[in-house]
């Protein structure tokens, strides 16, 4: 239990996904103008990561890694390189099966995700949680709360820097700066504050 | 004053539009407004509490960290002295040792010579962070046509003050370059930056030069001395070996090694109460900041387990007087630009400050000090702290009807 609670606290902060790892970054800089689109984006970024990266974790490890076909009698096949167009593809589809079930049982919330359901599928955080819990070695367990807390981890980073670049339009930046220059010194300043967890372990 | 008056009104013209020297008017109004109030102030009241200038708060700032700064002089050169004296060497011979020389003995039991070679450091450096900071303040005002701003004096006293007493001149003036360029006039000046400008110098430099900003070679101003700061020392050896080196009294007297500026809790209290009796800095989150940090510590203390880290032993009156913990929470954490603006957002503020920088100092054994990383990180959430106040007074005032 509390290996989970380190790995929940280690994605959330400590290995921060937009902040650390710079993952996802360009819905991060694109829609990160409104903290209300922000908090939308973030719960979408949480919900697809919690169920894409356990379903993957599954998939790694009953048909793609190193003798995990031995069930259907061939132990000597090793799929792994499979691994990054499997994923995508699973993502793709869960996206568009959450997509299609809150149309129909949720449609307020459809409507607030509206079109960043979408657009995560090729956000590169979402890709980037698979391909870690892979190179991680996860287990089932782990990689729910690995899900979860990189999601959380993410939509944290969007939510701050939201807020920050509302603040931002009483700034006076200079002219060559203006629009994503600027956004770019900010998270760039955002990840030094971050840097606090640098250097713990846990 | 008449005829100061006279000389800057016959100089004005020249300054405005169309005159020889018109790009320079930013400089001609700072120098202008330091000597006259300008008469530019708010009168009504539509918005202000007082009708008092920007610079006239700037400069109450600047005038409070004197008492952390003389007394950092003092400590720097009675720390220095003191080692001297024990190990029984002539001082290493640097144009700082022959300028020491000039005024004043290494007696280590004479205020004077502590006071002269203390400043001997501390002073190069200011100037080179003044200076530095200032063609850069100046040049961005010529430049965008702002004006020349006091906060300035307080950012670079600020920055100074944080420095270890060994700090490379070279360093100083590429630190405070980039607080002051990247961490504020990149966003158009005094204001409108979202980071405190001298921390954000301060971290750079500290995770671009980390053996010039931490590690136990810099905090003593004598060539090749080790002296831990004692929040190493506790990291390290644990609270019975910070007790058997200082009493709670020493470290809050200031009588440790450290930055210039933040050893002193006493002479950085003197400061702050004034800024906190003028209102300057927020009451709210200095108490925010107190109240974090004592109930942070006390978790931490509950459920750490001593033994693997002595760092959870440390008792939470003992975070107030180590470190950086009373020249942050006074003079950094209540920058009113880069906190929290609303009433409650400054508690949670103080409260996220007080938090992180327990957790940096006892969790994080990468950095045993904490204060700068723990403001910086609060910074980034304190829009975010009023955007959520204001939400919710909105909502409860449309409840209300």
């Amino acid at each position: 239990m509390e290996f989970l609670l380190s790995i929940f606290v280690e994605s959330v902060f400590l290995k921060n996904m937009a902040l650390s790892y710079f993952l996802g970054m360009c819905t991060f800089l694109a829609l990160s103008k409104k903290i209300d689109a922000a908090i939308g984006l973030g719960i979408a970024v949480i919900v697809v990561l919690t169920i894409t990266v356990p379903v993957n974790n599954l998939i790694y490890t009953y048909l793609l890694s190193e003798g995990a076909l031995a069930w259907a009698g061939y132990p000597e096949v090793d799929l792994s390189f499979l691994g990054l167009i499997s994923y995508i593809g699973v993502i793709a589809a869960i996206v568009q099966i959450m997509e299609m079930v809150l149309d129909r049982y949720v449609p307020a919330l459809y409507n607030a995700l509206g079109v960043f359901l979408p657009l995560i599928t090729v956000n590169c955080a979402i890709l980037g949680g698979a391909l870690l819990m892979v190179e991680r070695d996860y287990n089932f367990a782990e990689s729910v709360v690995f899900g979860a807390g990189s999601g959380i981890g993410w939509a944290l980073a969007i939510v701050a820097l939201a807020g920050i670049r509302e603040k931002m339009k009483y700034s006076d930046v200079p002219e060559g700066l203006q629009g994503l220059g600027i956004t770019f010194i900010t998270v760039g300043l955002m990840s030094l504050g971050f840097m606090s967890f640098g250097g713990i372990s846990l | 004053m008449k005829i100061l008056r006279k000389v800057l009104d016959d100089m004005e013209p020249h300054f405005h539009k169309g005159g020889k020297y018109e790009s320079w008017f930013a400089l001609y109004e700072a120098v202008d407004t330091v000597f006259y109030q300008p008469n530019t102030v708010t009168r009504t009241s539509a918005h202000v509490r007082d009708g008092i200038d920007l610079k006239r708060i700037m400069i109450l700032v600047w005038a409070c960290a004197f008492p952390a700064m003389f007394y950092g002089m003092y400590n720097l050169g009675w720390q220095a002295n003191t080692i001297l004296a024990d190990m029984a060497v002539p001082p290493a011979d640097t144009w700082r040792t022959t300028l020491i020389g000039l005024f004043a003995g290494n007696d280590p039991s004479s205020i004077w010579d502590n006071f002269i070679y203390g400043a001997a450091y501390f002073v190069p450096i200011y100037m080179v962070v003044f200076f530095v900071g200032a063609f850069w303040e100046v040049l961005f005002a010529m430049k965008r046509g702002h004006e020349i701003n006091e906060g300035f004096f307080v950012t670079s006293i600020l920055f100074a003050l944080t420095c270890p007493p060994s700090l490379p001149l070279w360093q100083a003036a590429l630190g405070i370059s980039f607080g002051v360029v990247i961490g504020k006039e990149v966003f158009g000046g005094t204001g409108k930056n979202f980071l405190n400008p001298a921390l954000t110098g301060r971290a750079f430099l500290f995770f671009a030069y980390p053996a010039y900003m931490s590690g136990d070679q810099v905090w003593t101003a004598v060539d090749g001395y080790t002296g831990a700061t004692a929040l190493s020392v506790a990291a390290q050896d644990g609270m019975e070996a910070l007790t058997a080196q200082m009493s709670w009294f020493d470290a809050f007297f200031g009588q440790m090694q450290g930055s210039i500026g933040e050893v002193s809790t006493l002479a950085i209290m003197l400061g702050g109460i004034v800024l906190l009796i003028s209102g300057v800095a927020s009451l709210r989150i200095v108490l925010g900041v107190v109240v974090g940090t004592t109930l942070t510590s006390l978790l931490y203390g509950a459920v750490g387990d001593a033994g693997s880290n002595p760092m959870f032993a440390m008792p939470f009156y003992w975070h107030f007087v180590v470190g950086g913990f009373a020249f942050g929470t006074f003079f950094m954490a209540t920058d009113p630009v880069s906190a929290s603006m609303t009433n409650k957002g400054k508690w949670f503020f103080g409260g996220l400050i007080g938090f992180m920088v327990i957790t940096i100092r006892v969790v994080n054994p990468a950095f045993p000090e904490g204060m700068m990383l723990a403001i910086l990180f609060a910074n980034i959430f304190a829009p975010l702290m009023d955007h959520f106040v204001v939400q919710g007074n909105i909502k409860r005032r449309l409840a209300r009807g």
